[in-house]
């Protein structure tokens, strides 16, 4: 017989659903567990954490029989550009102000993209930051200073 | 049943919701709604999570008002689009491309989109009805629910929305243990101990349910766009002029029963937990082939291949409301969405909502019946509108949508975690896209975690620890026992092949 993983979508899907599951056991070990009758803060997680291992055992193993998928590969720019459009804005908005922040989430997740033209993105910029500003500022009212002087 | 408080109930529904101020909620909500339905790459999860904080500042019946007719609103631009562009807007919709863009072909998109707002809005109504006839009594069944009961009725709603889901079983099951583990994060109400915020003080009042939505699917719906080159693809819009809007009698003929079926249909699986209006426009659609005494005409545009899925996928949003709005069990992600917004709002979900705020359950009900009217007169002189606005590109829209987003995640709670947390549970969404698990039962688990861990307390508190206490109170056996049933048609191989056949097909569609 021989081990070979047919459907590698299930097995790293049973890895995950693994890892997950003894993450939630190992810190659920600082929480006192009670019994079923008085239960500790413990308790359900660290039921849901063994279930969560033992469904992902099975699926990890089917994974050697049954055929499936394989995975298909990461599109890793644009999850780095999306990423970073979010730290710069979730950075910003608390030190540089509403406007910069969101300039800098359009540039950025702009960038993610397989074209960017500069010209475009600025008019985007402007159009989504002006529509912004009176949606949220003026229209609903969000305390969010709208620069760094303000 | 006690049918002589329903025609108060509904006046009192209609009063509310006929106020200006209120009726200008429901047509902000029902034409953002159609926006963004019109708009491929965004769902409605994403939608109603990105426009949360437009709610904020109004009260609870005008939020409530706004942000289920965005629900129905998405619906409804999705099918516009599959039938102008082929484009399904939303999941919902996929099936109405395949007669409706074929009419279109053929010079007969006006006739589809009156079917299809005809068919959703007699659906609408005929699921606004039910609403209000179901509500109450179900509601007052529900007021006797101890706590075993409603630990029984979730576990229920949870596997039921496994079974209902794409993709394999498994896996859909261990979504949801993972959503009822990430329910968990925050504080423990019964020992006030905080867990799994690994120090972080912002984590304490729990993860914030529009950050989860926007990151699973906002965020990894962009990631999964943008990696199939969607911002450089173009779209092939119908050119050709509208013309005749209006069906012949003949085609009314063909689609009343289409339009009667499909909104049982959509009925039937809207009720049930976790069926959505995805599942009911794909199993409409295949009755109506089924059904046809000319089954090949199907796929090149026939009517009733219209009328069907869109007349049971607006069944299905509206009877969605029965169980969310009586149990307060939300029934699917979105509508947790909105239990969310309640509870923002400082309303407890659940059934006293009926009794205690008569306003808002019979206000919103009359709304959803005022909204799909709204619909219908809005979408067909729009239609030209919406086409335009198909033809914004891609690389346009993400940035937008990002923009919206980030807003949206920040503003619940004003903290940039938030935002940081987004991006985790965005590259996760993407994650869970590659390895085929289904994120929307996570979600839904997510919401009923704490409910379900305080309840199975509460349950073996009474019952000083003894589990049978599940299977002796017969309300819980009951629903235990229907969950056994759906397990069990599951498992055994021979409709296990048949529910297999069904996934391939609707996929293959």
């Amino acid at each position: 017989m021989q081990f070979k993983i047919k459907c590698p979508e299930d097995f790293w899907a049973g890895v995950m659903f693994i890892t997950f599951g003894v993450i939630a056991i190992v810190v659920s070990q600082d929480y006192p567990m009670g019994t079923a009758m008085r239960m500790g803060p413990g308790y359900f997680p660290t039921y849901l954490g063994a279930i969560l291992v033992v469904l992902g055992a099975i699926i990890s193993a089917f994974s050697f029989t049954m055929e499936g998928e394989s995975i298909k590969p990461f599109a890793w720019k644009p999850m780095i550009m999306l990423s970073l459009s979010f730290v710069v804005f979730g950075w910003g908005i608390d030190h540089i102000g509403f406007v910069p922040s969101l300039f800098g989430l359009i540039v950025f997740s702009a960038a993610a993209g397989r074209q960017f033209k500069l010209g475009e993105v600025l008019i985007l910029s402007v159009v989504l930051i002006v529509g912004a500003v009176g949606i949220f500022i003026y229209g609903i009212d969000l305390p969010y200073p709208l620069f760094w002087w303000r | 049943m006690d049918f002589s408080q329903l025609l108060p109930n509904l006046a009192l529904g209609f009063s509310t919701a006929v106020s200006p101020i209120n009726l200008f909620y429901c047509f902000v909500g029902v034409l953002v709604g159609t926006l963004i339905g019109v708009l491929p790459g965004i769902g409605p999860v994403a939608a109603v999570a990105m426009l949360l904080p437009l709610t904020f500042n109004l009260n609870a019946v005008g939020a409530i008002i706004m942000l289920a007719g965005i629900y129905y609103g998405t619906q409804y631009g999705g099918s516009t689009t599959a039938i102008l562009v082929n484009l399904p807007g939303e999941s919902s919709s996929v099936v109405t491309c395949m007669d409706g863009h074929q009419m279109a072909k053929q010079g007969r998109a006006g006739p589809a989109l009156a079917i299809a707002a005809i068919g959703s809005f007699f659906a609408g109504t005929v699921g606004t009805i039910l609403v209000a006839l179901l509500g109450p009594p179900l509601a007052e069944i529900a007021l006797k629910f101890g706590a075993p009961e409603y630990f029984s009725l979730m576990v229920m709603a949870l596997i039921a929305a496994a079974v209902l889901a794409h993709g394999g079983l498994l896996k859909t099951i261990a979504m949801i243990v993972l959503g009822l583990l990430i329910g968990i994060v925050g504080t423990d109400v019964n020992s006030g101990m905080s867990r799994f915020t690994f120090g972080a003080s912002g984590l304490a009042d729990g993860l914030s349910f529009a950050m989860l939505a926007m990151g699973l699917f906002g965020f990894a719906e962009i990631l999964s766009n943008l990696e199939q080159g969607a911002d450089t693809a173009s779209r092939d819009v119908l050119n050709k002029k509208i013309s005749g809007l209006m069906p012949t009698w003949q085609d009314l003929k063909d689609a009343t029963g289409a339009i009667l079926r499909g909104t049982a249909i959509g009925a039937f699986f809207g009720t049930l937990p976790g069926g959505g209006p995805t599942i009911s426009a794909f199993s409409a659609y295949a009755v109506e082939k089924k059904v046809a005494k000319d089954p090949s005409r199907f796929g090149k545009g026939a009517i009733e291949g219209v009328a069907a899925p869109e007349s049971a996928n607006n069944a299905a949003v509206q009877c969605a409301f029965i169980t969310t709005l009586t149990l307060g069990i939300p029934h699917g992600a979105t509508m947790a969405l909105l239990l969310g917004a309640l509870t923002i709002q400082g309303i407890a979900p659940g059934p006293q909502v009926m009794t205690q705020r008569p306003d808002l359950f019979w206000g919103l009900i009359a709304s959803m019946w005022i909204g799909n009217a709204m619909l219908v007169i809005l979408n067909l002189p729009l239609v030209g509108l919406w086409v335009k606005l198909l033809k914004v590109p891609y690389r346009f829209l993400f940035p937008a949508i990002m923009t919206f987003m980030a807003i949206g995640v920040y503003s619940v709670n004003n903290l940039d975690l938030d935002i940081y947390m987004a991006i985790f549970f965005g590259i996760l969404g993407y994650i869970f896209m590659k390895l085929k698990c289904e994120p929307a039962p996570l979600i839904l688990a997510f919401v009923l975690g704490p409910l379900m861990e305080e309840n199975l307390r509460r349950a073996l508190l009474i019952s000083r620890g003894d589990p049978t206490v599940f299977i002796t109170r017969p309300i819980s056996a009951a629903f235990l026992i229907a969950t056994a049933v759906l397990l069990t048609i599951m498992v055994v191989p021979a409709i296990r092949k048949k529910r297999e056949e069904a996934v391939a097909e609707s996929a293959s569609l």
